[in-house]
């Protein structure tokens, strides 16, 4: 209830969803640049599932602040990335990152279609086996027999 | 009063499924035509009392009675009609009366127009429809009543989310609803399949129409939802990899696949346990979306007011539904004979491929999905999977399935060749490989994916039209000719092509939105020019004023290219007097070639300068375009004759070859 | 053989999902890890709100004791319905209670609500820019970290405290930061 109470107020409404706003923007266009791609890769964590570069909240904008003035201090693109997750943990990624614990997470749609041309193979390879398999396996039942006189009767004629 | 009898309609029909639920499956089980005929009756009467109960709803919620709870908490007297209209849906309890209306709804349709169905499997279909309407009404009568009461009733209501109220999210869940529950009717002829044993290509054929239906209603509800994201949201994206988003489009991935490969079961008595199974996972993510939209497991913007213990029981619904098909899968899938073969590089073997696509990517997007749940569930911690993984993943998956679009359709069925097939589109592979070396011409080498996916788009549309114009023999016989057979084309054809082509046009429009969007955010003050995408943007001032049920700020833009006006814009920043929350309208202008998009943000100082964006997005009315040309191929085949004469009369004395592979 | 073990595929996969949702209707997906817990804490020098211009508050001020900082706002309404029982903890002075006046618009918010409803820090810092916040890697008021005499991060409370709490899950933490027996 009272994460409720809290969550509502910090919830930021993707509607007002403006972003970043020309007062934060660095005025180095290629460092502006950086800002925004890692904006884009970090999480806002207290809005539904937006990254900080679209949120309009203000964790949201005082995080792309940061990111920004620990570039303009020198910090190359991983280490800025670093910082955030040191604080807020890998939650904060929005390309989750490759590590034993998501292990199966990157390697699973391999795994997937390894597992599908598998089962691809082996559908194919039964039923090669099915085609080469002699007809004759089975006798045949009163109906068809009467079936094969009256096919051979009507070929005679 | 309107909502007891909602209320006392609701627990009728609850009962009457039950009864729909048990009386016709008992029937089927013992021969009796009695039984069985009561499927009819029974499905309609449900349908008649859910649409009772929900006409209840809608009357509370326009009369704004604020006696009910559910009007209290959504509604608000000072609402335009259709947003308390849509208000009914627009929260957890309606939208689940909404979801049993809709199963009402197919169950009596296919009990008013299944008459060529034979009774035993229309029993068993219809009551395991009812069944499913059984678990619903329990969950909604046991944990979420839209007619609860409350007393002392308060004068007004609480208002619906500003967000809601527009026209096109007012229609987007009924539409998705009709898709997503529609594949119950897939599901309930898959189970009686099961139960009865078999699967021929007269169950194919009979359980087409309403697989087409809800996929139909799928993609036009997602592509709705998209489009209001893109022109609601602010800043031009229409995609967010958000797992409800996720939720609807695992559906519509595996309810492709089942179009699919249904064919293969028709036209050649095989892949019948896979079609089985993908009518009963479609469905099935279905349900495991309702779950977690509904009990919390997820963050995500669509979320409704989470509640553990509405979590608990749709868990067990999905148990007992999901558990209980795939059990009786596992018993009973095995009996299934398929009698045709084929070799891997055939028509069949191109729709094994793109149901492996389908499937590969499916399953890769429920993955993302729920990892984060599964991964704290074991203790491993919080990650979240946004759409940079989507985007890694998904992309290589469907690149292949386009390229074998285009050429699928050439080869024929059981066995073929795939020279021959790629020799007959070297134009379209010529005309390919122009497009991209023109688009890298124009936009340069960023992003290369930009360039792919046009390229891409560009093979299937070809591709499917040589194939078309191959089989009208076009510049091959006279003219008239070709046009005597493009009109004897049957529909499930056109369809085929056209739905094709509307993808092409889609994955274009995608193209061009995603790799070359052109954004400009500055500071403006009436009079100021910016150039965006080769258009120049002139801000032209803001003015305040009011709304139905809000009060705005307008900032209007004069948009021109080469000198010439080519129109003006203005977009909205409003606030809503209820709830007082904000939101923003922006101000399109939808050409072919692009949208012209504009947003006013806040004032900046006190000079009537204001912070602006300003966006170029090429081509984006291309990926509604499309899903809507898709939805329209989509209903094009459903007219098709095989629908509708009598389907083919089962041989009950049907000889199965010996040596005929297991399913 | 192999063949009922690919139809009965589906369902295991399927009950193993189910296991796993049953699992996670438990948890709060928003609920982040703690972490700072067992690292110091992280550096920061905040200026005073208005009222308290003597002092202002430092990452610094927490070496020697064991101390709480409280993260709050005047716009926090769960903040209002934890503080009297943070007033109650001032007065029996079991634990020093810092805070930091975290993203006030205006400078006269945070003195002014701490006027009306009681000051119970010892040392208070303006944070209107998150500085602090971030560095803590907070995510919603109210919040609260134990902070041990060595400053290092011991312990972190997301939500209102309250007397339940406190004897629940707070002092037990203490109670092992300051082993029974010692003074």
């Amino acid at each position: 209830m009272r994460h409720i109470a809290v969550s509502l107020l910090l919830v930021a409404f993707p509607q007002a969803a403006f972003g970043v706003n020309p007062s934060e923007m660095l005025s180095d266009p290629a460092l502006e640049l950086r800002a925004r791609e890692i904006s884009k890769e970090l999480r806002c964590v207290v809005c539904q599932n937006q990254s900080i570069d679209e949120s309009d909240a203000t964790l949201a904008r005082d995080l792309r602040v940061l990111v920004r003035e620990r570039l303009a201090a020198g910090d190359d693109d991983q280490g800025v990335i670093d910082y955030v997750v040191s604080r807020y943990g890998d939650f904060v990624l929005l390309r989750p990152p490759v590590k034993g614990a998501t292990l199966a997470l990157w390697g699973g749609p391999i795994a997937i279609v390894l597992f599908a041309l598998i089962a691809v193979f082996v559908f194919f390879r039964r039923q090669r086996q099915t085609a080469k398999a002699p007809i004759a396996a089975t006798p045949l039942n009163e109906q068809e027999r009467q079936r094969l006189q009256d096919l051979l009767a009507e070929k005679e004629h | 009063m309107t909502a007891e009898i909602g209320h006392f309609a609701l627990v009728l029909a609850l009962f009457v499924a039950v009864a729909q639920a048990s009386l016709p499956l008992i029937g089927a089980h013992r021969g009796d035509p009695g039984w069985m005929a009561l499927a009819k009756p029974t499905a309609i009467l449900q349908f008649a009392l859910v649409a009772v109960a929900f006409a209840c709803l809608t009357h509370v919620f326009v009369t704004s009675d604020f006696s009910v709870v559910n009007v209290v908490s959504n509604s608000h007297t000072d609402k335009p009609l259709l947003y308390k209209i849509s208000g009914v849906w627009g929260n957890h309890e309606g939208s689940l009366l909404l979801w049993v209306l809709i199963l009402a709804i197919f169950g009596a349709a296919v009990a008013v127009f299944g008459a060529n169905l034979p009774p035993a499997l229309k029993a068993r279909v219809l009551s395991i429809q009812a069944m499913i309407a059984v678990g619903f009404y329990l969950f909604m009568l046991l944990t979420s009543n839209p007619f609860d009461r409350i007393f002392p009733p308060p004068l007004n209501g609480r208002g619906l989310n500003p967000l809601l109220q527009d026209p096109g999210l007012a229609i987007h869940p009924p539409m998705l609803y009709l898709g997503y529950v529609g594949f119950s009717m897939a599901f309930s002829f898959a189970i009686a399949a099961l139960i009865e044993g078999r699967v021929d290509a007269a169950w194919a054929r009979w359980v087409r129409p309403w697989t087409l239906a809800a996929w139909c209603f799928l993609t036009g509800g997602i592509a709705l939802g998209s489009w209001w994201a893109y022109y609601e949201l602010g800043w031009g994206g229409w995609w967010f990899w958000d797992p409800v988003e996720n939720a609807s489009f695992m559906p519509w991935l595996a309810g492709t696949a089942l179009l699919h490969s249904s064919t293969v079961v028709e036209k050649r008595d095989t892949l019948k346990g896979w079609t089985i199974l993908l009518a009963i996972i479609t469905f099935s993510l279905s349900l495991l979306g309702t779950f977690l939209v509904r009990s919390g497991v997820l963050t995500s913007v669509h979320a409704f007011a989470t509640d553990p213990t509405r979590g608990v029981f749709i868990l067990a619904l999905l148990v007992i539904v999901i558990g209980g098909s795939l059990a009786l899968f596992a018993w009973r899938g095995p009996k299934l004979v398929s009698t045709g073969l084929f070799q891997p590089v055939s028509r069949e073997g191109g729709l094994l491929f793109n149901n492996l696509v389908m499937a590969t990517a499916c399953a890769a997007v429920l993955l993302g999905t729920l990892y984060p749940l599964l991964l704290d569930a074991l203790g491993g911690g919080k990650v979240s999977v946004g759409p940079p993984f989507f985007n890694t993943v998904l992309i290589p998956l469907m690149i292949p399935m386009i390229a074998a679009m285009a050429v699928g359709p050439f080869l024929s069925w059981k066995r073929s060749d795939l020279m021959p097939a790629l020799r007959r589109l070297r134009i379209a592979l010529v005309l390919t490989i122009v497009a991209a070396i023109v688009t890298y011409a124009v936009h340069g080498d960023e992003p290369v994916l930009g360039v792919v996916a046009l390229a891409m788009a560009v093979w299937l549309g070809t591709g499917v039209l040589t194939e078309l114009a191959e089989r009208i023999r076009l510049f091959r016989s006279p003219l008239s000719e070709s046009f005597r057979r493009l009109g004897r084309l049957p529909r499930a054809s056109w369809g085929m092509t056209i739905g094709h082509l509307g993808l092409a046009i889609t994955i274009a429009g995608m193209a061009g939105a995603g790799a070359w969007k052109v954004e400009s955010i500055q500071v403006m003050k009436p009079g100021d020019k910016v150039t965006v995408g080769g258009y120049e943007y002139r801000f032209t001032g803001a003015k305040a004023g009011k709304g139905p049920n809000y009060k705005f700020v307008g900032g209007q833009f004069t948009v021109s290219r080469h000198g010439r006006e080519i129109t003006k814009l203005t977009s909205e920043k409003r606030v809503y007097n209820v709830s007082q929350q904000p939101t923003t309208e922006a101000g399109i202008h939808t050409t072919w070639r692009g949208d012209l998009y504009a947003v006013i943000g806040d004032a900046e100082g006190s000079g009537g300068a204001f912070v602006t964006r300003l966006y170029f997005n090429p081509l984006v009315v291309w990926i509604w375009a499309g899903t809507l040309i898709m939805v329209f191929a989509g209903a094009l085949s459903l007219t098709d004759r095989r629908h509708r004469v009598g389907a083919p009369h089962r041989k009950s004395s049907a000889v199965s070859l010996p040596g005929a592979q297991e399913a | 053989m192999n063949k009922r073990l690919m139809f009965t595929l589906p369902l295991m996969v399927f009950l193993i999902l189910a296991g796993y949702f049953a699992v996670g209707l438990t948890k709060d997906p928003k609920k982040l890890p703690n972490m700072l817990k067992g690292k110091p804490v992280p550096d920061f020098a905040l200026k005073p709100i208005k009222g308290r211009d003597d002092k202002g508050f430092a990452s610094t001020d927490l070496k020697g004791e064991t101390s709480l900082v409280n993260i709050f706002g005047s716009w926090c309404v769960a903040c209002q319905i934890e503080h009297p029982f943070l007033m109650k903890l001032k007065a029996e002075g079991a634990v020093p209670i810092h805070g930091i006046d975290w993203r006030e618009e205006d400078p006269d918010a945070g003195p002014d609500w701490l006027n009306k409803h009681g000051d119970p820090y010892a040392l208070v810092g303006d944070d209107p820019r998150s500085k602090a916040a971030i560095a803590f890697g907070v995510t919603g008021a109210p919040e609260t970290f134990v902070v041990d005499g060595d400053g290092v991060v011991r312990f972190k409370y997301v939500g209102p405290l309250n007397a339940d709490i406190w004897r629940d899950v707070i002092e037990p933490v203490l109670r092992q930061i300051k082993p029974p027996g010692a003074s």
